[in-house]
């Protein structure tokens, strides 16, 4: 490494713009910082040798340069805030309806400009690769920015002097110069004191610092942003992350999938409860419930039994169940057991859960050839009835609707069960075949001798359940946490400095601030009252 | 609890007309010769402000008992709020600066924002269960007010750009800035308008097929825009120029983009109505009386100073609460539903905004237009979101 020795005897390392300890500009390097032909020095980072603008000839250079510069950085937030934007314009794929098919949705709900969107995969940009890639673009510049400033300029604030070059204080954006004989160094001091400045004093010349901490803010926080990316990535190893759905019936027992066969969970009743504009509690409320087309909920409840299986491990025996933990679960308070939680997250109400059939003639409704009852969770293939009829299910559409005129299923769940029998009078080897649903009682045989009638059936509700285990959020909290302390640090503190310099005739007084300059100013005022030092002047013009 | 609820919106009016007391007070400042500390009349001003943000905090307070959750809970409730909130930020920053100019122009932002707010249904609704958290107060109030203080920085960018945009030719930013205040014109037409029209009962009800039924859409503005394939029933009503088109199917979709041409037309007549009168930029216009009393160094500090104060509030209240509560709610904390990127977005448009301050100095009149379209975006976030693309938040 090629040192730059200063007039003041300070070894500064190769890049250095300004002398770390008494802040002359190092002659060769002022392009560095744009400073040549300007009135003022660039005091971004004190002039520290910064590797991004020492070395260009590698490709790791230039990489290197690439994502530490704030051009670059800044470039990358814009797209990513573009892109957002027009993720939002119309609903991502996650929001719509899963039995559509999005390849024609977008085309046919949006027209000619949801086709392009989908087409560029806008439908989908949050889970894109390139919007991942964005990211983390966006997470190496953030690192390699940070790392590129925060050394070096801690070197340099660490080594600074009070005793400053002519020319660092002459172009200083706050100077002036006073001449008188009778100038108040003490009370200066105290001024600066009182004001909560730290003072370093070297052969009469005076430096006055305050909240050099609030420097490290953005380097604080842009390690909570990078804690924070880490943990959002983390959610990809399934160790440290699971989020299952469950649907559980009323008075139903089952595994909660995702705890690897250890926890069941017991459905003791799903509550459904709605603003009642009678209730005299919900009185209030009943301007917006009459204004509203449907029931307002109040509220959505689980209340449910958690078992832990005792027996795990041993392959082939019945699961031996022990209660862990009775409770509810309502939304915003989930309900937690273990290393999980569940939420509540959907619901179903009135699924069928029982039918009960009877066979009489076709054309005699009271007549009664035998009754089964079929369990809608576990239909049986056939029913052995006691009159000697059998009945055969030879289809089973849970969710029934006619699409286009074929009958089909839209789910798995018993919403609106229909069948499909055949129905195998005593003694005969030839069924008759028949349709049976809510409210549609087909014959597929115009002929048919027997009918099939529903006589009773059973309903209860679901809930759905989102289980989940999250690790992450322990290092996604400390990130975010972090974040906030170190914006926080940056942005309610600001760094100042005050340099005096004793002269033959006087003295010159020097201010620098990372922001506020106003306020900078107000400082000085106050810390030069009865000093006889002259309010110095701010050198810069703002160029509207 | 009937009466509660009257007194909550008696003082709401109240701080309503207090606002506009101040306003004309701190109008009275631009006669003051001198540049720096506040005289009487901005002494005066400054008090009525905090009496007026008082009383509001009466009728927030109120209306709490009255419905026994924080009224921020619809977007009428959401957007009074913010308007008290963008008034407590330019109390704090008045404090800091004495700059009586700042009231001259956060005020009246507040006061648009308060009575375009009424134009929504203003009664008092029941929670549904998502929202029922203490994250939902604790999320919605500091993020309010981190928007609050970040539109204060748009109010110091405004004064920036009308005292400071060279007006003697025209150039992108004299245009810019006549748009800016064209767009104010259209919200106050919005609040006309509406309140006319409301004043009258106005009611022109169609039957029109929305996904696929016949259904009754009722018009509270004169339709200059039907909907698409709509037939009107009732009568001795203006019947419409023209149809919405094919696309806008929704609901309301026909309903609100009759409003927004409403207000657009109404807007234009407005500000040109303005413009003929005076015959210059209405911004040209506006500049001399400012002159006297803007030192650009300071505004434009006052304007940053409001990013850098209202930043961490706003990322504490909009996002890391917002995720607490949806982690709670809906168990993610992050779901990319419209509001929360347009949260996100908000978040890394003010970060653009410190990081080219900051490391390539745009101070000035680059940094006074971001502080504008910082603001553009947080509107965008608490209107176009919630009206046209809604999510999961769905107020209104
Ligand atoms: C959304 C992501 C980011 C956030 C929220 C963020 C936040 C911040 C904040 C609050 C500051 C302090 C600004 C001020 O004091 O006015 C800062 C400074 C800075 N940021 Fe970022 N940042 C982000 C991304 C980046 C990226 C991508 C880069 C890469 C170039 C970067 C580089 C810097 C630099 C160089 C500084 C100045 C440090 C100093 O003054 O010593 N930041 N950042």
């Amino acid at each position: 490494m090629k040192e730059i020795t200063c007039e003041c005897g300070h070894v500064n390392p190769e890049g250095t713009v300004l002398c770390e300890a008494c802040g002359k500009p190092v002659e060769k390097n002022q392009h560095i910082d744009g400073n040549e032909d300007k009135k003022l020095l660039n005091m971004r980072y004190d002039g520290s040798a910064r590797r991004s603008q020492t070395y260009n000839r590698t490709i790791i250079d230039k990489i290197w340069n690439f994502f530490s510069s704030v051009k670059v950085g800044v470039s990358l937030i814009f797209i990513v805030v573009i892109a957002s934007a027009i993720g939002t314009i119309f609903p991502q794929e996650e929001f719509i309806s899963s039995n559509v098919d999005p390849s024609t949705h977008y085309r046919d709900q949006y027209g000619m400009a949801g086709q392009i969107y989908y087409q560029l995969g806008f439908h989908d940009l949050f889970s894109s690769w390139w919007f991942m890639l964005l990211l983390a673009m966006l997470g190496i510049s953030i690192v390699i920015a940070s790392i590129d400033r925060f050394f070096p300029l801690y070197k340099t604030l660490k080594k600074q002097k009070p005793k400053r070059h002519e020319l660092f204080m002459k172009k200083q954006r706050i100077f002036g110069e006073t001449q008188a004989d009778n100038i108040d160094i003490d009370r200066f001091k105290a001024n600066l004191k009182k004001r909560r400045f730290k003072l370093y004093e070297q052969d009469g010349h005076i430096l006055a610092e305050k909240n050099r901490f609030a420097r490290w803010g953005p380097y604080v926080n842009h390690i909570g942003l990078i804690i924070f990316l880490l943990g959002a990535l983390l959610r990809f190893v399934p160790a440290f992350y699971v989020d299952e759905f469950i649907w559980v019936r009323e008075g139903e027992t089952t595994l909660i999938s995702g705890t690897e066969g250890e926890f069941y969970i017991e459905n003791k009743a799903f509550t459904l409860e709605t603003y009642d504009k009678d209730n005299p509690e919900d009185a209030r409320f009943k301007e917006a419930i009459e204004s509203q087309d449907g029931a307002i909920p109040k509220t959505f409840r689980t209340d449910a039994v958690i078992y832990e299986r005792t027996n795990q491990g041993v392959t082939g025996a019945d699961p031996e169940l022990e209660p862990i933990k009775e409770g509810s679960a309502t939304m915003n308070n989930p309900l937690k057991f273990d290393d999980y939680a569940l939420y509540q997250a959907s619901y179903q109400l009135n699924e069928f859960s029982e039918m009960s059939f009877k066979i009489h003639d076709s054309d005699d409704e009271e007549s009664n050839h035998g009754e089964f009852t079929i369990d809608l969770a576990n239909p049986q293939s056939t029913y052995e009835l006691d009159g000697g009829f059998r009945v055969e299910v030879v289809n089973y559409f849970p969710d029934y609707e006619m699409q286009d005129g074929q009958p089909a299923s839209v789910s798995k769940y018993p919403r609106n069960p229909a069948f499909v029998f055949n129905l195998y009078p005593p003694g005969e080897e030839t069924p008759e075949t028949s349709f049976l649903g809510i409210g549609a009682n087909i014959d597929a045989g115009q002929d048919n001798q027997y009918k099939l009638g529903l006589t009773s059936f059973d309903v209860r509700d679901v809930t759905g359940l989102t289980v989940k285990k999250d690790h992450t959020l322990g290092i996604i909290s400390l990130g975010g946490a972090i974040f906030m302390i170190g914006v926080i640090q940056g942005m309610y503190w600001n760094h100042r400095r005050i340099w005096l310099q004793p002269r033959p005739d006087g003295a010159w007084i020097a201010g620098h601030t990372n922001k506020n300059w106003y306020a900078l100013r107000m400082e000085i005022e106050k810390s030069i009252e009865g000093t006889q030092i002259e309010a110095p002047q701010d050198q810069y013009e703002m160029k509207s | 609890m009937g009466d509660l609820s009257t007194i909550s919106g008696n003082l709401l009016y109240a701080a309503f007309f207090i606002y506009l007391i101040a306003t004309l007070f701190f109008a009275a400042t631009i006669r003051d010769k001198k540049k720096s500390k506040s005289k009487m009349a901005g002494n005066i001003g400054i008090s009525l402000a905090i009496i007026g943000f008082l009383t509001q905090v009466g009728y927030f307070i109120t209306r709490w008992i009255a419905s026994g959750h924080a009224p921020i809970s619809n977007l009428f409730e959401y957007t009074t709020f913010f308007g008290m909130m963008l008034v407590f930020a330019f109390i704090i920053l008045y404090f800091i600066y004495r700059v009586d100019l700042l009231g001259l122009f956060a005020l009246p932002i507040a006061l648009l924002l308060i009575a375009f707010a009424s134009m929504f249904p203003t009664e008092i609704s029941p929670l549904v269960p998502s929202l029922q958290s203490h994250w939902l107060y604790i999320h919605v109030t500091t993020a309010s007010l981190g928007q609050g203080i970040l539109s204060v920085s748009f109010v110091a960018g405004l004064i920036f750009l009308i005292s400071q945009v060279d007006q003697t030719r025209r150039t992108k930013h004299t245009t810019w800035l006549e748009f800016v205040i064209y767009v104010i014109a259209a919200t106050l037409a919005f609040i006309i308008i509406s309140s006319t029209f409301n004043a009258l009962d106005y009611e022109a009800t169609f039957e029109a097929p929305v996904e696929g039924q016949q259904t009754e859409v009722t018009y509270e503005m004169p339709a200059l825009a039907g909907p698409n394939e709509g037939v009107m029933i009732s009568e001795g009503v203006m019947s419409p120029i023209f149809h919405a088109p094919e696309w806008m199917r929704g609901e309301d979709a026909a309903k609100k983009f009759n409003t927004f041409l409403w207000s657009i037309l109404g807007g234009l007549i407005l500000y040109w109505g303005v413009r003929l009168i005076i015959r210059k930029r209405i911004a040209a216009a506006v500049q001399p009386l400012l002159n006297k009393k803007v030192n650009p160094e300071l505004v434009d500090e006052i304007s940053y100073r409001a990013v850098a104060i209202g930043f961490p509030v706003f990322t504490l209240g909009a996002l890391i609460f917002a995720m607490i509560w949806a982690q709670q709610a809906w168990d993610r904390f992050w779901g990319w539903d419209p509001k929360e990127v347009w949260a996100l977005i908000t978040f890394f448009f003010y970060a653009a905004y410190l990081h080219l301050r900051l490391s390539r100095g745009w101070q000035g009149m680059k940094s006074a237009w971001l502080a504008v379209g910082g603001f553009g975006i947080i509107m965008f976030n608490l209107i176009a979101v919630n009206l046209i693309i809604s999510g999961l938040h769905s107020y209104a």
